[in-house]
């Protein structure tokens, strides 16, 4: 305590600065530094979570590189964003735009609109897996015979199973999208849009020329936010195809899924390990592209 | 966005007026009618899902949202289980401890970074700043291989301890922080408090919105978890209600009504929250990404 006193009024700030620090720092390195050099370590290693673990050097990267259903589930990540971030941001906007010139019980449409963003995905999917089910089940399909039209297999056909899948997921994030686009637009300068006005010009060309270049940080934040998201699905997959996890014929298994199932079922932690830095990899790149292209226009 | 806009932005979106005159320009009402239809389908699926769940099974596949005859046998049956109860405690427990020592430290943290001049600082700030880029699937079988090691797997610790602190929630306290002038700080450390009671008395309650913005959005998260919880808990005593939900649905394969019914309980807690606070969750949210 009088070593203490003695400091002067900047040293007991530094002094003070580190005891607030102190746990803090001990948290983030052992509970994200040291498990991320781990996992990266492990991507060399082969250990099946009981014996000891060995060098594999370069092996796991390799048997990825041959794995067949690696590079399906490559793919099929990609179409998760690829569909995904699309699909939601423009309906996102298209409401957004047209909430926000909106009235008459407007506070009451924002809350509809953003209910489901509050719900548990694993509840979700398995309503939404109800829906899909076939004829006299599923709601679609009942909703689809009553007025003629054949049945549509949704969970169990490769190639409508990915995008069924994908929809509880962007219905559920609509929400978010929604509010945020709605808080850019708030932000933009009204007398933006009264010199717009007086000037004479189109309803169109103030969206094309005012609005949307002023939302392209609003904009940019949801592209990446949103990918990132799309890009590791995983509850909705999981509790949709928990008869076939990943199926059919892995058409719908994303990356984190592969990875959950080749350490929790087949226990390869090194090959796992391996799929986990490819994830990392995955998910830097595209932000970092996104961040370049969407920057720079 | 600098601070001030942000706020203004979050606080006009929530002033946004709202009136009770329904329109009369026809491109309005057309407008009106359009995002009302699409309000109704984006809610469906919540009102079938409450609606499956006070129906008996003979009635479950009918296209009416209004039972014939309502019923709540099938939430008996479900409470009657015991283990729901169980999962949503645990759950309930989980979420908010997460959400009160992630508030808690984000916020210390985001301060002593914000307010604080010392060596070092930058660095730190950098190195928790990267920890965003790294997804939490990749620390995930490091996490499972210490609770192995040093016996989490199956407690309430090896849930919750990977989300006691959030890069995110720092982030986001720092700008937060950037608003409270340092004159007051000043003024405190002037009337002899130390510095933890100027942070804590001074400075935390000048941040409230920032704070319930932060504990909103974490608190969410927590109680939506799915795969941490589903990995490091075997034993059924300890699930979190999502990965509760799961075991119990794949139980009842083809019972869809009961299926419903659980998904219902998981989410009507969430719905009471909503309507109650509302106008705060969106604001919060708002804020809080709009920050991210």
């Amino acid at each position: 305590m009088n070593l203490y006193s003695r400091l002067s009024i900047e040293r007991k700030r530094t002094v003070w600065a580190w005891a607030f620090l102190a746990v803090p720092i001990f948290f983030y390195v052992v509970i994200r530094f040291y498990p991320t050099a781990d996992a990266m370590v492990l991507s060399f290693q082969n250990w099946n979570l009981l014996g000891a673990r060995s060098w594999a050097g370069l092996d796991n990267y390799v048997r990825l590189w041959g794995d067949p259903v690696f590079w399906k589930v490559f793919r099929n990540t990609f179409m998760y964003l690829i569909l995904g971030t699309p699909i939601s941001l423009v309906i996102s906007f298209v409401i957004a735009y047209n909430l926000d010139k909106t009235r008459f019980l407007h506070g009451t449409l924002r809350a509809l609109y953003f209910l489901p963003f509050l719900t548990t995905a694993v509840a979700m999917a398995w309503v939404w897996r109800w829906f899909y089910q076939p004829v006299p089940i599923g709601l679609f399909n009942n909703i689809l015979s009553s007025v003629g039209i054949g049945q549509v297999r949704f969970l169990n056909s490769t190639s409508n199973a990915l995008p069924s899948i994908l929809a509880p997921a962007i219905w559920a994030g609509l929400g978010f999208q929604i509010i945020i686009f709605m808080a850019g637009l708030r932000a933009i300068p009204v007398s933006y849009y009264e010199a717009a006005r007086i000037d004479g010009v189109s309803n169109w060309t103030i969206l094309r020329e005012i609005t949307l270049p002023l939302l392209k940080p609003t904009i940019v934040f949801l592209v990446v936010f949103s990918s990132i998201g799309f890009l590791r699905i995983f509850d909705q997959v999981f509790n949709m195809t928990t008869n076939d996890p990943g199926g059919p014929l892995n058409s719908t298994m994303p990356l984190v899924m592969m990875i959950y199932q080749t350490a929790f079922s087949s226990y390869s932690m090194g090959y796992a390990a391996a799929q986990t830095v490819v994830l990392f990899t995955v998910l830097l790149v595209v932000s970092l592209i996104q961040l370049r292209i969407l920057r720079d226009r | 966005m600098s601070d001030t806009q942000i706020r203004t932005s979050a606080d006009a979106l929530m002033r946004q007026s709202t009136t009770y005159k329904p329109p009369r320009d026809p491109v309005q009402i057309i407008r009106w009618t359009l995002l009302f239809m699409g309000a109704v389908v984006m809610v469906m699926p919540i009102v079938y899902m409450l609606s499956a769940s006070v129906k008996y099974p003979h009635e479950m596949f009918d296209l009416n949202i209004i039972p014939r005859e309502p019923t709540f046998e099938n939430y008996l049956y479900v409470l009657a289980d015991g283990r729901f109860i169980k999962w949503f405690v645990n759950s309930l427990i989980i979420a908010i401890v997460t959400t009160m020592s992630a508030v808690f430290f984000d916020a210390l943290v985001g301060y002593t970074l914000c307010k604080f001049r010392f060596r070092g600082r930058y660095l730190i700030f950098i190195a928790i700043l990267s920890t965003l880029m790294i997804p939490t699937e990749m620390l995930i079988l490091p996490w499972y291989m210490m609770s192995l090691h040093f016996g989490w797997l199956d407690t309430y610790w090896g849930i919750m301890f990977p989300g006691l602190m959030t890069a995110f929630g720092t982030f986001l306290m720092k700008q937060f922080f950037e608003t409270v002038p340092d004159d007051f700080l000043e003024a405190a450390r002037i009337d002899g408090l130390n510095e933890f009671q100027i942070w804590w008395s001074v400075a935390m309650p000048l941040v409230t919105p920032a704070l319930s913005a932060l504990a909103i959005f974490i608190f969410l998260g927590n109680w939506t978890a799915f795969i941490w919880p589903l990995i490091v808990t075997t034993d059924q005593a300890l699930y979190t209600l999502p990965v509760g939900l799961t075991t119990f649905s794949v139980e009842q394969s083809v019972q869809w009504e009961l299926i419903m019914t659980g998904a219902a309980l998981a989410t009507i807690p969430t719905l009471i929250v909503f309507l109650v606070f509302q106008r705060y969750i969106i604001r919060g949210v708002a804020m809080a990404g709009l920050k991210g």
